[in-house]
């Protein structure tokens, strides 16, 4: 079984990248196009968030945070390259004569920009983590911690409108590295670079969990003491865990903000953070696909069913998560995994890695309540 | 070795999807500085209005925190399409409308315009309510060359060939409320507003415009829009003994700050409020009496207008209706028959060809608060500025009017106070 189950796995990402890169271009809508993009940014976030808390064990409440550190990098970039040599048409009004905000020029450079959506989630979760991390802060406090941190940041830009664009966000974003962003072959091009970001997040987050650090991982998620005595450190192996969920979160920022076009405070806000759990834990937290595919049916369907039933959507998803939280623990993708583990071995009891995962369930339900 | 074997593979796939990338990076797509890309990149419209119906799509937030005001506009949108329809409808094609729901959520808000001009192929969108939403919506609509019309008052500074906008701008609800200070020989302000562009905005206009007046600004504080808590922010106002509190807190906010503004003692008759969102629906919501406060709006309930008690009796009568009728509702309304006009002046649904009308003669429109004219050059509407006090019933008494109607100035050209440095960059960053 482990021996086919990589492989079967790795089969599946190829499928996907298929669907993604080959297929969806061709057979879709502009507009349903832009909305995938969309859903591929909601789903790179979603990968990370299954490592730190699927595999990991820690519930992260504010991916929100680093969300934000990519989005807005990219959102001050976009906006410096749409308003050229000047200062953004926002900022002027409050004081025409007053520079740009000195942490805003250097994001006149594209490799600046490029470098910080990769470098300041590195830096900032890898600080974060390795102070919670050491100081062995876990469960609901550690999710509690997290969750305050996107809420104050989110404030933060809120009440920052003449270095932030505040509430009303930044927005209107004419050209992307040099191209125009009305351009509809552009645009499939930028749905093309997070559609494959997505699939090598995939292809990381495979790699980890068949690696030895993926195993570990395991281990400290389902008895940190136990992986502590055998001689590793289980700080740094959930900070690494850590610190790659939260690279993904902002590289998902980072493509939101030229296929979405706006990003605002209330896109990496509580509510927000949380709606990225929501795909995760509908999906499948410990599963490779579940993370991502959850999301996306999220995004889903907020677009379709919440244009059918502005109201009922929100009740739907609502119950949608009580359901499977109470009935399918592990997601969605556990339904699909029962289903052919019975018809490939009837009677036998599921994989081990499975139950390890139920004996850590209990500590994870009691941080959810 | 199967682990070497592997790497290798996943090495493989990561290569294949470079290649992809890189292949259609290679590919086509316009560059900056390639000509003139921005506008005539828009692919040929889906409108199809070839048969006895047009397409219209209503995009309000009947979900989430704004769905209280929205869902209003949203109604009232209902009942002007009605009406039409009843009427013979537009170039003799009745509306069928597309209603979406932006869920107070500013991504959504340009998905669903983007959803509404591409799928449904909607001939116009109408609806949007904060300054968020609307700024979601523009690039949308510019990028597939749409037409959107925007009914609520708002900060100005703003102009795009695919927006209408059928509420004030700061010339005709701002200057308007600051002229009738100034009548009132107020020498002492306070300003006081929530914290994003529309309160920031007016109170660089409110400043601006104070110095030339002669009135001295004593104090400016904000609170985020979903805090509600005023306590020590009145506490300021206690101390910086205004003689007038110019009130731009948006929504529910603004029941924090009356609470704090009563239990500090302050009252109506020494220290009144002169607002900016509070209309006839808000008022009673208050939790206090708010008896003998002012608010700067351009159209009234209480307006006597020939037009005026149809509008009232028809929404008092249509379903689901909150039985007064406000400002932004009532430019909702307008936003409908405008483009009724124009597209009947234009003789088609072509977004050019209205825009063409727009410019080429002067579209009016009988509404509730009077005869408005298009501005084809900004895309607003000439307005009359009101003065309302807020009387026992909850509605307003107009004690101040602007006389004629106020044409449109979204960039404030024609005020001398308003520095041309500032308006040029605004100008340029907007165009």
């Amino acid at each position: 079984m482990t021996k086919l189950k990589p492989r079967l796995s790795l089969l599946g990402i190829g499928v996907f990248a298929v669907l993604l890169l080959g297929v969806a271009p061709v057979v879709l809508t502009d507009h349903w196009l832009g909305n995938l993009g969309k859903y591929c940014c909601w789903a790179i976030a979603a990968v990370g968030i299954g490592l730190a808390w699927g595999r990991g064990g820690m519930l992260v409440m504010g991916q929100g945070v680093f969300f934000a550190l990519g989005a807005y990098s990219m959102a001050m970039h976009l906006t410096l390259e749409s308003a050229g040599d000047g200062v953004p048409g926002f900022m002027v009004l409050y004081d025409p004569l007053a520079p740009l905000p000195a942490f805003w020029e250097p994001f006149r450079s594209p490799a600046f920009t490029l470098a910080a959506v990769v470098l300041l989630p590195v830096i900032a979760a890898g600080i974060l983590g390795f102070a919670l991390f050491k100081r062995r802060v876990k469960g609901a406090y550690f999710a509690i911690l997290t969750q305050a941190l996107t809420v104050a940041l989110a404030t933060l830009i809120s009440s920052t409108i003449r270095e932030t664009g505040g509430d009303t966000g930044l927005s209107d974003f004419k050209y992307f590295f040099g191209f125009v962003l009305n351009d509809p072959a552009n645009r499939t091009l930028v749905y093309l670079i997070a559609a494959g970001l997505l699939v090598v997040c995939l292809l990381v987050v495979w790699q980890l969990y068949r690696s030895r650090f993926g195993e570990l991982l395991v281990a400290t998620r389902d008895a940190e003491e136990r992986v502590r005595f055998l001689g590793y450190d289980p700080a740094n192996i959930k900070l690494v865990a850590f610190v790659i969920s939260a690279l993904m979160a902002s590289i998902a920022g980072a493509m939101f903000v030229p296929i979405v076009g706006i990003i605002t405070p209330a896109e990496i806000g509580a509510a927000a953070s949380i709606l990225m759990i929501a795909g995760v834990a509908l999906g499948g937290r410990a599963s490779l696909f579940g993370p991502a595919l959850g999301a996306m049916a999220v995004g889903w369907g907020q677009s379709s069913l919440g244009s059918a039933w502005p109201d009922g959507w929100t009740y739907i998803l609502g119950l949608l998560f009580v359901v499977v939280i109470l009935f399918f623990p592990k997601g969605l993708s556990s339904v699909l995994g029962r289903f052919t583990a019975a018809r490939r071995s009837p009677g036998e009891r599921p994989p081990a890695a499975v139950s390890a995962e139920a004996t850590a369930a209990p500590e994870l339900e009691g941080v959810k309540a | 070795m199967t682990t070497t074997r592997n790497r290798r593979r996943s090495l493989a796939a990561t290569g294949a999807i470079a290649t992809v990338v890189a292949l259609v990076l290679a590919g086509c797509g316009a560059r900056a500085g390639d000509g003139q890309p921005a506008a005539a990149s828009a692919g040929p419209s889906c409108v199809d209005t070839s048969g006895s119906t047009v397409k219209l799509g209503f995009l309000n937030s009947l979900t989430g925190g704004m769905a209280i005001s929205e869902k209003t506009v949203s109604n009232v949108l209902h009942m002007a399409a009605d009406e039409i329809n009843a009427g013979g409808g537009i170039l003799g094609k009745k509306i069928e409308y597309v209603q979406e729901d932006g869920a107070t959520d500013w991504p959504t808000f340009a998905e669903k315009a983007g959803k509404l001009l591409t799928q449904d192929c909607v001939a116009a969108i109408f609806g949007g309510w904060t300054s968020s939403s609307r700024k979601a919506v523009k690039p949308v609509v510019e990028k597939h060359n749409g037409l959107f019309f925007y009914p609520v008052q708002y900060e100005g500074l703003e102009a795009s060939p695919n927006i209408y906008y059928t509420g004030a701008t700061t010339n005709q609800q701002i200057i308007p409320a600051m002229d009738f200070l100034a009548s009132k020989g107020v020498k002492r302000l306070f300003l006081a507003g929530s914290d994003y562009v529309f309160p920031r905005t007016a109170n660089a206009i409110i400043k601006l415009y104070a110095a030339k007046l002669g009135i001295e600004i004593v104090g400016e504080e904000y609170v985020p829009l979903d805090k509600d808590d005023w306590t020590s922010q009145v506490a300021k106002i206690v101390a910086a003994k205004p003689d007038f509190i110019f009130n731009t807190i948006n929504g529910s906010s603004n029941v924090g700050f009356i609470k704090a503004y009563y239990d500090a003692g302050l009252k109506a008759a020494t220290t009144p409020i002169i607002s900016v969102s509070i209309a006839e629906e808000e008022a009673p919501a208050m939790g206090h009496e708010v008896t003998g406060h002012y608010a700067s709006w351009n159209y009234f309930q209480s307006l006597k207008t020939p037009t005026n008690p149809k509008f009232i009796q028809s929404w008092k009568a249509y379903p689901n209706s909150s039985g007064v009728t406000s400002d932004p509702m009532e430019a909702a309304y307008i936003s409908l028959y405008l483009y009724k006009a124009l597209v009947e002046a234009a003789g088609s649904f072509d977004v050019d060809k209205v825009n063409a009308a727009a410019r080429s003669k002067p579209i009016t429109f009988d509404a509730p608060e009077g005869t408005v004219t298009l501005n084809g050059e900004n895309h607003h509407i000439s307005k009359p500025g009101h003065i309302g006090q807020i009387n026992a019933q909850n509605q307003f008494d107009i004690v101040w009017s602007s006389g004629k109607f106020i044409e449109p100035d979204p960039f404030l050209k024609g005020y001398d106070w308003f520095p041309a440095a500032t308006r040029d960059q605004l100008v340029k960053s907007a165009g």
